[in-house]
């Protein structure tokens, strides 16, 4: 007797063809590649490139004024009017303000909450407060836009807490938004500088300490210069986000108006100025993933 | 003349404790550093010497205790307010500056103008053989390399004392053969007290003027490396450095003849070919049940009778060489005078 013929037949009963198959795709790289990435790849190229060649062309078409059906005999009237129109100039600018504004003020709030959470803080803590930064993510945007509005009314929180020391609600209008939006994306900005923190090794900091460096000396020469990555990670998220919000500053905005509005408002009767006006943030943020590339930012994304 | 006034100490810890939550890593520390001193702390992991460094540093407070620098009272002071600095285990360089820039750090934080600082600087990196990489990266360096920076970046401060965190650690054994020796070189010249932290005695033995064995957060002796490889106080001490036959005191006063618990090294024991009795000396049979080539010398472990096992190191020397095999009965004499007292 055989000693092993007590023992399962592994192996032999695995059927010839998926095996062969295996054994195909194992020796094939490519093969194994394309089968791999073909439906993700699909997937991109339809929903995001297509889309955005879409628009692009869209901005090109114009609209008849009588019927007012598409035409797509293509021109640049819209991009033009869009590029030239006083009212797309002072609206792009004040988006571009909001947008710096809100990528600021969450830059200066996530530095020391990150600092704190990676550095400061026990395990334990440091765990629970990367949950509680993530925890506002869970709620929906819109509950928390209009908490806002109800936080900054006239009758709200901010009033009551504010009143005692003689001020007052900003009230409806672009601090508002800047408030809002800030509050809305600071965990995107807070997320990246904290993973930045943890990378930087609480050695070099002691070692700056014992080289002499006192705690603000090395905050400017070792930790900002090697946080710098990290920061503009989290600043493409602020920027970017709220380069395309309208939703906030319509609930809390006031009058005021931003891209994403203009953007709205003309969907309905002229998609290619729509699509026009949309083109403005895309190419601003074009512009500064461009800048910022070659800081080794977007590896810390 | 009575009276002669002590040299200041270039580091003074009075009763210093440190404690961790529930842990206690150090327990009620006295300990004297010489001035101009290679003072080595050897220990395995966990015994608290790193710990004691980082409390000398000023990384971590002492939870309890003084800590003196030439005498003054610095356990409440920075590590920015103190003259000593350290060389760490991952050398902690600033991967976002020059190697130029890293050496130049401690001259630029104190306000030095930058064509003096880099002249020092560029002095320093040659001190540790570095000159012609000063605008490299420190990622475009290998690990020796990055140790001479390290130590570079150290120096070119002029502490009065010098930290050095397992610097050798990481790197491979020749080439920390041979940092070890320029490092023992960079002592001399500059003659300034280096504080050295090691798990590894050998290393702690070659470099060291005094070594401090710490074990379970105290200080299980200090002495020359002389002292501790000839007269090891405690059992730990007689294992930890170097290897050491352990006679537990019923052990000593049925095999040897000695009233109180002790070691011996194996390299102190000699083979007889008779059961002869020697003067001051006992003389033990047993049988060698392993026998070990390592090249200038052969490991055996004999198992004498009763069971006990016995390490023996026989140097290889000049002439017609002994063969020693398995299984083969043989008489170990071991002197009186080469047995070392362990007390508890």
């Amino acid at each position: 007797m055989d000693k092993y013929s007590a023992l399962p037949k592994q192996g032999v009963e695995t059927p010839a063809l998926a095996r062969r198959i295996s054994t195909l795709l194992y020796s094939k790289v490519k093969l194994r590649l394309t089968l791999l990435l073909a439906a993700p790849l699909t997937w991109l190229v339809l929903v995001y490139i297509a889309a955005l060649l879409a628009l692009l062309v869209t901005a090109l078409y114009s609209v008849d004024s009588y019927t007012s059906q598409i035409q797509t005999q293509l021109t640049f009237k819209n991009v033009l009017k869009v590029l030239t129109g006083q009212v797309y100039q002072t609206v792009a600018l004040r988006t571009l303000g909001i947008a710096l504004l809100v990528t600021i003020v969450d830059t200066l709030i996530a530095l020391p909450i990150a600092f704190y959470m990676a550095k400061i803080a026990s395990p334990r803590l440091q765990r629970l407060l990367v949950i509680a930064v993530l925890m506002p993510l869970w709620a929906s945007y819109l509950v928390k836009a209009y908490a806002w509005r109800s936080v900054l009314s006239n009758e709200g929180i901010m009033q009551w807490l504010l009143r005692p020391l003689g001020l007052d609600t900003p009230g409806y209008g672009i601090t508002a938004t800047i408030i809002t939006l800030g509050y809305l994306w600071l965990p995107y900005v807070i997320l990246p500088i904290y993973a930045g923190l943890e990378r930087v090794p609480n050695s070099l900091l002691e070692a700056s300490g014992d080289l002499g460096a006192k705690t603000s000396t090395t905050l400017r020469l070792v930790m900002l210069p090697m946080l710098v990555p990290a920061i503009i990670a989290g600043s493409i998220f602020s920027f970017s986000l709220t380069m395309g919000d309208y939703i906030t500053v319509n609930i809390v905005g006031g009058a005021n108006q931003m891209l994403g509005n203009l953007v709205a408002t003309n969907v309905g009767n002229n998609l290619p100025l729509a699509a026009a006006i949309a083109l403005i943030p895309v190419l601003i943020m074009f512009g500064y993933l461009t800048a910022v590339r070659k800081t080794g930012a977007l590896e810390n994304l | 003349m009575a009276g002669n006034s002590a040299p200041i100490a270039a580091i003074e810890l009075v009763g210093v404790s440190k404690s961790f939550g529930a842990v206690t890593a150090v327990q009620n520390l006295d300990l004297v550093i010489n001035d101009g001193e290679f003072f080595s702390m050897l220990g395995p992991s966990g015994s608290g010497k790193t710990t004691v460094l980082r409390i000398i540093a000023g990384f971590e407070p002492a939870t309890s205790g003084t800590v003196l620098l030439a005498g003054q009272d610095v356990t409440s002071k920075a590590p920015f307010d103190r003259d000593v600095n350290t060389v760490f285990q991952d050398y902690a360089l600033f991967p976002h500056m020059t190697v130029l820039e890293n050496v130049a750090y401690g001259l630029r934080v104190r306000g030095i103008g930058k064509s003096e600082r880099n002249l020092q600087a560029l002095e320093a990196l040659r001190m540790v053989r570095l000159e012609g990489f000063e605008d490299r990266k420190p990622s475009e360096l290998s690990g020796g390399q990055r140790q001479r920076v390290a130590l570079a970046r150290a120096v070119v401060v002029k502490p009065k004392v010098l930290l050095l965190d397992e610097p050798l650690g990481a790197l491979d054994l020749k080439l920390r053969e041979q940092m070890q020796i320029e490092l023992k070189e960079l002592q001399r010249k500059l003659g300034i007290t280096f504080i050295f932290v090691t798990h590894d005695q050998e290393e702690a033995l070659t470099l060291s003027d005094r070594v401090a064995v710490f074990n379970q957060g105290r200080i299980e002796q200090i002495g020359t490396p002389r002292q501790l490889y000839e007269r090891p106080e405690s059992e730990f001490v007689a294992r930890f450095v170097g290897t050491s036959n352990i006679f537990s005191e019923s052990e000593a006063a049925s095999l040897l003849a000695q009233p109180e618990a002790c070691s011996v090294r194996p390299e102190k024991i000699e083979m007889r070919p008779s059961s002869q009795s020697q003067k001051d000396a006992s003389v033990l049979p047993g049988k060698i049940i392993e026998s070990i080539y390592i090249g200038s010398a052969t490991r055996l472990i004999i198992e004498i009778d009763g069971g006990k096992k016995i390490s023996v190191l026989r140097q290889a020397s000049a002439g017609s060489e002994t063969n020693f095999d398995r299984g083969q009965q043989v008489f170990i004499e071991i002197r009186n005078a080469d047995l070392v007292p362990i007390k508890k």
